[in-house]
């Protein structure tokens, strides 16, 4: 007999299968991936997780007999009250005569589910999305610098000689200038000592012997390494480009919001969250929520706590620019925001906001995403011109100024996935000008 | 872990854990009960010491070592993962392979005990059942298998280089998805060698000349007024129809398919082959192996080599394994074939050490033949588990299950209970018992009966609905279609009566663009 022991066999044995299938259901995990965001918090979205799959999609059919019709046979255990010949009403539902024998692959019909890892989870949500490259690359502070081999010096401390350069340039330099190679001396020395006991040919010995002296004079002037032959492998201090952003959510909760907008707005966050995660290490959220007066909270008060009164944007744009100023260093921080709202303001504060935004925020932004929700319910005729808000009209008059922004309205949760894509698809967007 | 090899109190270990010279003194203990005292004959026994997820691995890849690559095991591995990591499934204690050496998988959590358990049930019991029982014999190679699955992995991996993946991937789809019409379930007859080519010719010119009569060659002919009914039969015996080994008649005589087509055909079907038997015998399989560990660890009990706390913990998985929930038990999902199995081993035993009265009626040949492990042998050997039912379920036993066999006809209001566990009832219930495990009434009974080949080419089946239950249909459709694909013009599937040949219903399905290309033969 003999043991084997195989738990030290390569793992992932069925990766290349796993990668097939989920190459197989893409589509459909695609589309699950983007359910299951709607249920999960904003931090924790992209934790990857379990998804469900609607059986037949990935089904593998066979030929095999029917559940119902026909004349059927059931063979039960546990006969304590039936004789031969009695009746038994049909039970409702279920595989007939209690026998319920479930399909014939063991498997049953219901919905397949299993657990995507998160880098699965992520590569499906995002693909083919890209963030406007606007990304900055300023230096924090002299941690953040990485050595890059950039060539060779002349100069340089003896631990980064390049050694085979070095060599190459005296090898060169040694042909160049025909310095004697030390075979050659030794084949000189060698016929001399052959001709020293004979006198007759002391004249040739005299020759070579001045030769050698010729050879050796020339060894002596032309050095093996000549300082100017060493090379230095040389390294560039390369500045990191600041992986930290941070996510400002501005949203209007006054009561004109409905929870179906503020669902709306969620969704929108999630996405863009797990966007930013994906491009910096360090993703910083922060709610800003705002009525006639805004205020930061935390994501459970954000979404959850109620709120009335007016609506006043600016306020909003003064909570984030005073946070910015507290918290956030443009300098060192990637900003950007998101404000969802209905589209509703306070009239006389158009202006305002309008101005903030263009003097303070967007400056200070690399992207500035602004998602007017509106009511699922509202469905106008064609031909009816549906009025823009006033929110909507401002910010137009901004973009056409050519700023970093982009605006979008959605209706329906459908919508937001498509608006999501639309705004960070690969090829940025007319209103998401570069600055 | 133990720190002294041989241990003087003759145990073959204590507490849970263990290390592999436990495993080798459990195997040997093992084997000198199992072959010296119980006269198993089995293949040498290699044992596999595997982790979670290499079970997880061979589960996907029904079980076997190596396999080829395609989507539907990863499938099969994500679903059992998610269901393992949510707690939902345990997995197996073993694996074990039908190859020479017969390969046991067992898992590093188990326990000493489970381990000694898994290795009496599967490396001796499966293990000796494979080696003898006849449908394994004629049905599969335990020598060529594990080199037939890496042949099959290298080809369809070449395949997948030369033609690319999505052609390769196509083409097993369908090949699955007729599996289980991939088996010839009769022995074929074999190639005819020179030998008995000439007797047979030598034989038949004899009877010629001994019916030789001169005076049919001056009977009038009858003229060529209509055309030989023969030539009919005569093209259908070529094509070998009617053909139930659908995946053998498209690698045979499909038009379109290229050659390293027709080999992945053939290879699914060997393999489907391969485990054509497992399904036939699956009661028989779990009975006898059940039946070895519980005689083997009670003997090692006996002569002292595991102790009581060891004896309980295997009872206790040994009761989980036979347990067979009434049919009104919520846990009820069928009749468990290990239960059904170990009971009717047991009974054997039971007959023919101490018989009643009822059983020399019965059994009149093996009961009280006071060699029980030979009669049993001599089952494992010669039965599948529909013939195995058939003769060998006592009336003892259907009592003690109470066994009942009701019908439901859908033409019919209500269920019909047709026996029970009693003196009219015996021979009835043992009958329909055995019929459920004869995969000739499991199992959808589809035929190729005819192709017009001159003609359109339309691929003809039929599929006789035993009882009129008709095939599900959606699945059907599905399978048609892959059928149409391979074969690549058009197939009709007529759903028969069996009874009165009336056509039931009519699936029919074009080829899709894809699998077989415009290089046609």
């Amino acid at each position: 007999m003999h043991i084997v022991d195989r738990r030290l066999n390569p793992s992932g044995k069925n990766l290349a299968n796993r990668q097939r299938f989920m190459r197989r259901a893409k589509a459909q995990i695609r589309k699950a991936v983007h359910e299951s965001s709607g249920s999960r918090s904003i931090r924790d979205a992209d934790e990857g997780g379990e998804v469900v799959l609607p059986a037949q999609g990935v089904h593998e059919p066979s030929f095999h007999r029917s559940a119902t019709g026909g004349i059927r046979d059931h063979l039960l255990p546990g006969n304590k009250e039936y004789i031969a010949g009695d009746t038994i009403p049909r039970p409702q539902g279920g595989g007939g005569g209690g026998g319920s024998e479930g399909s014939p692959d063991g498997e049953g019909e219901d919905d397949f589910r299993f657990a995507l890892s998160r880098d699965e989870f992520i590569d499906l949500f995002l693909e083919d999305l890209e963030l406007p490259d606007l990304a900055k690359r300023k230096v924090v502070n002299a941690e953040a610098v990485s050595w890059h081999r950039a060539g060779y010096s002349v100069s340089g401390s003896p631990a980064n000689l390049a050694l085979n350069r070095t060599v190459r340039n005296s090898l060169s330099r040694r042909i160049a200038l025909r310095r004697p190679k030390p075979e050659e001396l030794e084949d000189l020395r060698a016929r001399i000592a052959a001709l020293a006991d004979d006198p007759e040919k002391a004249e040739d010995r005299q020759r070579l012997e001045e030769e050698l002296e010729r050879k050796l004079r020339r060894t002596g002037l032309i050095p093996y390494i000549d300082p100017i032959d060493v090379r230095y492998k040389r390294f560039d201090a390369l500045p990191k480009p600041v992986a930290q952003a941070v996510m400002f959510c501005l949203m209007d909760v006054s009561g004109s919001m409905t929870e179906h907008m503020k669902d709306l707005a969620k969704r929108f966050y999630v996405l863009l969250y797990i966007f930013l995660k994906r491009r910096y290490k360090n993703v910083d959220v922060v709610f800003i929520r705002h009525t006639h007066q805004a205020q930061e909270v935390d994501e459970d008060t954000f979404f959850n706590s109620p709120e009335t009164g007016g609506t006043v944007v600016s306020t909003a744009l003064e909570e984030m620019q005073r946070v910015v100023e507290e918290r956030y260093n443009p300098d060192a921080w990637n900003i950007y925001a998101a404000q969802a709202s209905d589209g509703d303001n306070t009239a006389s504060d158009n202006d305002k906001a309008a101005s903030l935004l263009t003097d303070v925020i967007l400056p200070v932004c690399q992207y500035y995403a602004y998602l007017e929700v509106g009511r699922d319910s509202e469905h106008f005729p064609p031909g009816f011109i549906r009025r823009d808000s006033d929110l909507w009209q401002t910010y137009s008059a901004i973009i056409k100024a050519g700023a970093p922004m982009a605006m979008r309205k959605v209706g329906h949760r459908r919508d937001i996935y498509p608006v999501f894509r639309e705004l960070f698809a690969k090829k940025t967007g007319a209103e998401a000008v570069p600055a | 872990m133990s720190s002294t090899l041989i241990r003087n109190d003759g145990l073959l270990f204590e507490g849970a854990d263990w290390e592999f010279s436990t495993i080798q003194r459990c195997h040997d203990a093992i084997e000198a009960i199992g072959v010296g005292e119980m006269g198993l004959c089995v293949y040498p026994n290699q044992i596999e010491v595997i982790g979670t997820e290499q079970m997880l691995d061979a589960y996907s890849s029904i079980g076997m070592p190596l396999f080829y690559k395609h989507w539907s095991f990863g499938k099969h591995f994500a679903r059992n993962e998610a269901l393992y990591r949510a707690g939902m499934q345990g997995l197996a204690y073993e694996i074990v392979i039908n190859s020479n050496p017969c390969i046991s998988y067992i898992m590093e959590e188990n326990t000493a005990v489970m381990q000694t358990l898994v290795i009496a049930h599967a490396a001796f019991g499966h293990n000796h059942f494979f080696k003898n029982n006849y449908l394994f014999k004629q049905w599969t190679d335990a020598d060529g298998i594990l080199d037939y699955l890496e042949f099959a992995r290298d080809y369809v991996m070449q395949c997948e280089e030369r033609y690319g993946e999505a052609a390769v991937e196509r083409l097993l789809d369908s090949a699955h998805a007729l599996m289980n019409q991939g088996v010839h379930r009769y022995p074929r007859r074999r190639a005819t060698d020179l030998r008995m080519e000439e007797k047979r010719e030598r034989e038949r010119r004899i009877h010629d000349e001994q019916v030789f009569n001169d005076l049919w060659r001056t009977v009038p002919g009858k003229g060529n007024a209509r055309p030989d009914p023969t030539i009919e039969e005569r093209r259908r015996a070529l094509l070998q129809l009617p053909q139930e080994n659908l995946l053998y008649f498209l690698e045979k005589t499909a038009p379109r398919l290229a050659p390293w087509q027709r080999e992945l055909l053939r290879i699914v079907r060997m393999i489907a082959q391969y485990f054509y038997p497992q399904s036939q015998t699956k009661v028989m399989n779990e009975g006898c192996a059940t039946y070895c560990h519980y005689r083997i660890m009670n003997r090692l009990h006996e002569t002292g080599q595991i102790n009581d706390g060891a004896m309980v913990e295997f009872l206790r998985s040994h009761t989980n394994v036979v347990f067979q929930p009434d049919f009104k038990d919520p846990r009820y999902s069928g009749l468990n074939p290990y239960a059904i199995g170990f009971a009717m081993m047991q009974d054997i035993e039971r007959i023919c050490t101490a018989p009643t009265a009822e059983d020399e009626q019965w059994f009149p040949d093996i009961a009280g033949n006071r060699d029980p492990m030979a009669t049993l042998r001599e089952c494992w050997a010669n039965y599948r588990d529909e013939s195995f039912v058939l003769q060998y379920l006592s009336p003892r036993l259907i009592r003690q299950f109470g066994l009942f066999h009701v019908v439901d006809d859908a033409n019919e209001p209500h269920l019909r209970v047709e026996a029970i566990h009693d003196e009219r009832g015996y021979r009835k219930i043992r009958k329909a018992l055995a019929k459920q495990y004869d995969i000739a009434w499991t199992a959808a009974d589809i035929q190729v009966v005819d192709v017009d080949l001159i003609g359109d080419r339309k691929l003809i089946l039929h599929h006789r609905a035993l009882n009129r239950i008709l095939l599900d249909e959606k699945d059907a459709r599905m399978v048609l279609q892959h059928l149409a694909d391979l074969w690549g013009y058009d197939v009709l599937m007529k759903e028969i009566d069996p009874g009165t040949d009336a056509v039931l219903k009519e699936h029919s399905a074009s080829p899709r663009a894809g699998i077989v290309q415009g290089d046609s033969p």
